[in-house]
């Protein structure tokens, strides 16, 4: 009865309009690894000594560690001397002092994806930090955040101006010994982001990275760390495209977050990595570790996630509930169609004393996609009064995808409060039915009740963004009535 | 306005309705009234164009023409409304967003401008007035944690937003206690008018005291067994319908 299966997956063969190409001259590294990878990509970046010692030990650490396989995702293994980890845009190769100097082709990237990077075209009230493969190649309105206080700028900037910070934040939320592909990333990382919020500023503006992988067999190894001082605000949101391409590509990203007391970040992620052919042919393994870290009392991190792309997404953005009175979020919308793979949720640990976290995931599934919700919570000994809601939701599209739900929950302190809700739908023919009586097609209908049901979560998204993810999740419901 | 000639209907080789013949003019209100289970929602729901229903045998013809080779939509854009019996939730759309994608689904349809928001809620506004709709339950998602009452009467305002040719009630009565029951009956009277056509699903008389038909139809084991005006539904409300039943069958 009703919308038949090849309808509806008809509907959700959407186009992947981010998917063309630039063609522009790389600096490229052979594919392979070793340590001489390693010391080449630290040369290149004219990297102090610190900083390659920390490389080496990782590198070190990661040759006598496995593939991790608990994860419910099946791919073929990936051979790491077959990727090449580093490849940056030959006109970077002196880092672009202004947005004048930076390549034509490059900024007409970023403008197709509907990311201007010139300062009269911007994001209203938004700064941007561009990093097209392995390098930054813009960032937007620093004089304005200078005069605010606040560090912005691409991480391999920061591994030379500001070594004290890095030394005393980098790998102190994820360590080089965290898991495979973060201790893979500690020795390969080639940019990412690096914001500094000082005590009692409230960030002026939006924050925003835009990752875009371009160079054929290239992996994206990039790290990104936010430290938040005492009473300070700010909000940050990454996007991410590929060109489609029939390989798959790498994406092995850290994230740290480090909030001190009284300090808050919002975190948002748009992702839309190219995620493939129908058949499942290309497409970016996404194999990303992001952990907040709510260091001081009363500090606040949230993880806003929004993730339509990838052939795989393995991912799980977590807080450390370590001060007292902190607060750990996590909103989630997954989509995944045709062959898609995405093992995604998060750990919230409880340390502190009255640690509050609330888990809000919504899961979309089509096609042949398997979306698997995986959370962690676990209150330790001395969380007393810790609480934790957790809300697990997933829409089913068509009769080939499956959602799975794994809630891993640990409590040690009989004052905890935990509550978990769980819900799997499929959107009904009498919900279809009722909106086409009022006259919307049914692919309107299939829009307005999809994006309904991830409402909850677009809400804590920053207004320009709400409006982008939902027209992102639009368009990766696009395609043909039946 | 509507004409439906030897209709026979099946669901899953069961034949739910067997030569069905009605006629409905603009400016009609036809009752059709019936024992659970006779096929008035199957009608219902035909009209409207619902999957899951095979047409065997007859036609439907709307407007001079053949309805039955029209989708869903295309039918509610050329003027069906079908007020549910079990209007649906859409979690987390909102009431008015939702109203807006249908009015200008409807307009573009007939090539007419979209409403901007300016307009659309000065619409709004004199249309939650006609039926007494209160604009708070607006902002909340469709049909959503809406008590019964809410919701047929949310049903009846969409009627009256919509404007359309051809309204269909289903069990609009149904559930509902005396005073919503007469709030949905003056909402209905409200919107009688010369081109419009009603037809009203009912397994009660009662509805029948606020609204007055022009015509009622007894609809039992899948076919009409008695037309008549108003008196007979008087007469059902007395007498049930087992005599009709027993009369159909011999």
């Amino acid at each position: 009865m009703g919308a038949s299966t090849h309808e509806l997956d008809a509907l959700l063969q959407g186009k992947y309009p981010a998917g063309f190409s630039t063609d522009i001259e790389t600096d490229t590294l052979a594919p392979g690894l070793d340590e001489q990878t390693i010391r080449a990509i630290s040369a290149k970046k004219n990297e102090p000594a610190y900083m390659l010692d920390w490389r080496l030990k990782a590198y070190a650490h990661w040759t006598g560690m496995e593939t991790p396989t608990w994860a419910h995702v099946h791919y073929t293994p990936i051979d790491y001397q077959a990727i090449s980890y580093y490849a940056a845009p030959k006109s970077s190769a002196d880092r672009p002092g202004s947005l004048d100097e930076v390549d034509p082709e490059i900024l007409e990237t970023y403008n197709k994806l509907g990311i201007p990077l010139e300062e009269q075209n911007r994001l209203a009230g938004v700064a941007v930090d561009a990093v097209f493969d392995s390098v930054s190649v813009a960032t937007t309105f620093r004089q304005q955040l200078a005069d605010a206080g606040v560090i912005f700028c691409s991480i391999s900037e920061a591994i030379q101006q500001y070594p004290e910070l890095l030394k005393q934040y980098l790998g102190s939320v994820v360590s080089y010994t965290d898991n495979f592909y973060a201790s893979l990333n500690a020795a390969v990382f080639t940019d990412g982001t690096f914001v500094y919020v000082p005590k009692g500023v409230r960030c002026p503006m939006e924050l925003s990275t835009y990752f875009r992988i371009n160079t054929e067999k290239t992996g994206q190894f990039e790290r990104t760390l936010i430290i938040a001082d005492e009473g300070s605000y700010v909000s940050y949101l990454e996007g991410c495209t590929a060109p489609m391409r029939d390989e798959n590509q790498l994406h092995a990203a850290v994230v740290e977050l480090v909030a001190l007391e009284d300090a808050q970040i919002k975190y948002a992620t748009v992702q839309n990595w190219y995620p493939g052919d129908e058949e499942g042919r290309g497409g970016i393994y996404n194999f990303v570790t992001k952990r907040g870290d709510c260091r001081g009392d009363r500090s606040h991190i949230s993880w806003t996630q929004m993730e339509t792309g990838s052939a795989i997404t393995w991912k799980y953005p977590s807080c450390i509930l370590r001060g007292d009175d902190s607060v750990g979020e996590f909103y989630s919308v997954a989509v995944t169609r045709g062959r898609q793979q995405a093992d995604t949720g998060t750990k919230m640990i409880h340390l502190g004393r009255n640690t509050r976290s609330t888990i809000v995931s919504k899961g979309i599934s089509a096609g042949r996609a398997q979306n698997t919700y995986r959370g962690l919570v676990r209150m330790s000994r001395r969380a007393d009064n810790a609480r934790n809601h957790t809300q697990c939701d997933s829409l089913l599209l068509g009769d080939r995808c499956a959602a799975h739900t794994f809630p891993y929950i640990e409590v040690s302190n009989p004052s905890a409060k935990l509550e978990h809700e769980a819900t799997t739908s499929k959107i009904g023919e009498d919900q279809l039915f009722y909106c086409r009586q009022r006259g919307l097609s049914e692919e309107e209908a299939v829009y307005m009740i999809v994006n309904g049901f991830c409402k909850e979560v677009f809400n804590e998204l920053p207004m320009e963004f709400a409006v982008e993810a939902q027209k992102l999740l639009n368009v990766s419901m696009e395609g043909a009535v039946g | 306005m509507l004409s439906i000639k030897g209709l026979k209907i099946a669901v899953e080789n069961k034949i739910i309705l067997h030569d069905l013949d009605l006629e409905v003019g603009a400016g009609e209100v036809h009752a059709i009234m019936g024992p659970n289970g006779s096929g008035k929602s199957t009608l219902a729901h035909v009209l409207a164009g619902r999957d899951g229903y095979d047409v065997t045998e007859g036609d439907i013809i709307y407007d001079g023409k053949n309805l039955l080779e029209m989708n869903v939509e295309q039918r509610a854009r050329k003027g069906i409304f079908l007020a549910m019996q079990y209007p649906v939730e859409l979690p987390g759309v909102s009431t008015l967003s939702f109203l807006k994608a249908s009015v200008n689904a409807m307009r573009s349809s007939i090539g007419e401008q979209e409403l901007d928001a300016v307009a659309f809620m000065k619409l709004i506004r004199s249309k939650a007035k006609l039926v007494g709709m209160d604009e708070d339950i607006l902002k909340r998602p469709i049909n959503t944690g809406f008590s019964g009452g809410e919701k047929k009467r949310n049903e009846i305002f969409q009627m009256a937003l919509l404007e359309p040719r051809l309204a269909i009630l289903d069990e609009t009565d149904s559930g509902l206690d005396i005073d919503a029951l007469r709030v949905v009956a003056d909402g209905v009277n409200s919107l009688r008018a010369d081109d419009r056509g009603m037809i009203l699903i009912t397994h009660y008389q009662r509805l029948l005291k606020y609204i007055e038909p022009d015509f009622v139809h007894v609809l039992a084991g899948g076919r009409i067994v008695k037309s008549g005006d108003k008196t007979l539904a008087q007469e059902l409300e007395n007498r049930g319908y087992s005599w009709l039943e027993a009369e159909s069958a011999a």
